[in-house]
């Protein structure tokens, strides 16, 4: 393993100092309005603090890791958004191949595609070959009920948590002249932009919130904390550009991107939850429910993200 | 050596139990304790036993024996194995023409040693559409015989869909153990009721139950 670039280190070092001041201000928050652990806003904080350091921790040595960590971390996001969103889903004994197929046989050669970076494969495998061979495996079962609907489930659950969450590690194959061997930094700019928005949307909104923008989908959302949020998000975003291959302004209008489409994305993980009838998608992680509730906006900006550098700065 | 293997094992089971079913124990009537307990739930897989093992707290795990049908567990080597010296199973033998010792008696005696039982008082594993399969007069008889010892509904849920019957490839989905308040015989409670009292306990702990 080669030393991690300097950037990169300074990234890790610039969150970790964050953590360490939001620990610091959950310790005193705790200390001053919830010493018997009965203010269920300051005990939500910190559960959601302790809850960054792990992932920072496990996106930090995933990064150091480079391709193979990055590779190794998301594939396993994947199978366990998978999980989450399969356990909803009304599938019935006869999908029993077609979802084995999907967690054992497409999950794995999808990140095995990523990993020999075969784009021309790995961006049509799942809506070419999986999408037409999983509804005939269900169908070589025989049973019709709810047919469509089955089927379609296991579809958007495979573009979901597989498809879509594999352009993270995807963005390290990308060959951008004069950024050699600091793609990982692509992938620090897209979570933090994403992360950071959804701090920002929460601070503005606990702020100067009024107006609901989505009552029905996700009550707590406000049209001035996603316009704050999304503004703020974007300049963090431009401010970030020292950390990418882009400009000041074409960092701030992809953070734009990133922003609208982790926000939309949330809302469409939320609707879904909403008919499925649950709040959350797991319990995998205390205060952050599962794992799709954490990767719901990262995963929806990813392949637009991806897609969006590769024409406009990638070689290949 | 075997008892290195054994544990070797268990630790085995254990993460692959965890890794397809992300396993959580919800203790929503009685918190984990060191107390004496019988605890019942519905079954539905062959690995019943190994969840609610995986989300006891370890110290729990060594004192907490499930109950298992002999004719399954003693079929070959491995099997053997894993019920035996990994999960130190009461295999008790289904069969009333050829049995040679007691089911009731072979729990109680486990429950004298100092040990808590996991039992499944459908009897046989539920492949029907039913949710709960009517309860057997095993679980009453043991009451009888021990009444002093707490009985702890436990709901499984999801297990049937991970493997069902006649499949050998599992499916990842997650899947929860949920512990309700302890119960025990009153007394002059007939068996009817006494089954018809824990089947209902049992049963409220299912998520479908309380979502309808």
């Amino acid at each position: 393993m080669t030393m991690p670039h300097p950037d990169l280190v300074a990234v890790l070092a610039g969150i970790l100092g964050v953590l360490v001041l939001a620990s610091t201000i959950g310790f005193v928050l705790q200390r001053k309005l919830s010493p018997d652990s009965s203010n269920a806003v300051v005990e939500n904080l910190n559960d959601r603090i302790r809850a960054w350091w792990v992932m920072v921790v496990l996106m930090g040595l995933a990064l150091i890791g480079g391709k193979t960590g990055v590779t190794l971390l998301f594939g396993f996001c994947s199978f366990a958004a998978l999980r989450e969103f399969i356990t909803l889903t009304d599938t019935r004994r006869a999908d029993h191949w077609a979802l084995a197929a999907a967690f054992f046989v497409v999950l794995p050669v999808q990140y095995y595609l990523i990993w020999i970076e075969w784009y021309g494969l790995y961006s049509i495998f799942i809506p070419v070959y999986a999408f037409l061979l999983m509804p005939i495996i269900a169908a070589a079962r025989g049973d019709t009920e709810h047919f469509l609907v089955r089927i379609a489930e296991v579809q958007w659950a495979l573009m979901i948590c597989v498809f879509a969450t594999s352009h993270v590690p995807a963005l390290l194959s990308l060959d951008i002249a004069g950024y050699e061997g600091r793609n990982v930094l692509l992938i620090a700019f897209l979570v933090i932009v994403v992360q950071i928005s959804d701090v920002l949307q929460y601070v503005w909104g606990k702020l100067i919130g009024r107006t609901k923008i989505a009552p029905k989908l996700s009550p707590s959302k406000t049209v001035e904390g996603f316009v704050g949020g999304a503004l703020s998000a974007t300049a963090v975003g431009a401010g970030l550009s020292w950390m990418t291959p882009f400009t000041p302004l074409q960092a701030g209008f992809l953070a734009l991107v990133i922003v609208l489409l982790g926000f939309f994305g949330g809302l469409v993980m939320s609707a879904i939850k909403r008919d499925r009838g649950v709040k959350d998608w797991g319990n995998l992680i205390a205060g952050h429910g599962g794992f799709i509730d954490r990767l719901d906006s990262v995963v929806f900006s990813a392949p637009i993200f991806f897609h969006l550098v590769r024409y406009g700065w990638s070689a290949v | 050596m075997r008892g290195a293997g054994a544990s070797l094992a268990g630790a085995l089971i254990l993460f692959f139990a965890r890794f397809i079913t992300a396993v959580r124990g919800r203790w929503a009537g009685a918190a984990p304790s060191d107390e004496q307990r019988i605890y019942f739930a519905n079954h539905a897989s062959h690995g019943d036993f190994v969840l609610i093992w995986t989300v006891l707290p370890r110290r729990l795990r060594f004192t907490t024996r499930p109950v298992a049908g002999s004719d399954y567990w003693l079929k070959s080597g491995l099997r053997r194995f894993i019920g035996r010296d990994v999960f130190n199973a009461v295999l008790i033998d289904r069969d009333r023409e050829s049995r040679t010792s007691d089911p009731v008696a072979q729990m109680t005696e486990a429950l004298d040693a100092g040990s808590s039982l996991i039992v499944f008082p459908e009897g046989t594993r539920n492949t029907t559409d039913a949710r709960l399969l009517p309860f057997k007069s095993g679980l009453f008889h043991l009451a009888q015989a021990r009444p002093n010892v707490a009985l702890v509904p436990a709901w499984i849920d999801n297990l049937n869909r991970v493997m069902p019957k006649g499949e050998f490839v599992p499916i990842p989905l997650i899947c929860t153990v949920t512990f309700g308040a302890p119960l025990r015989l009153s007394e002059g409670e007939t068996k009817q009721d006494f089954l018809a009292r824990t089947e209902a306990a049992l049963l409220a702990l299912s998520p479908k139950a309380t979502a309808s």
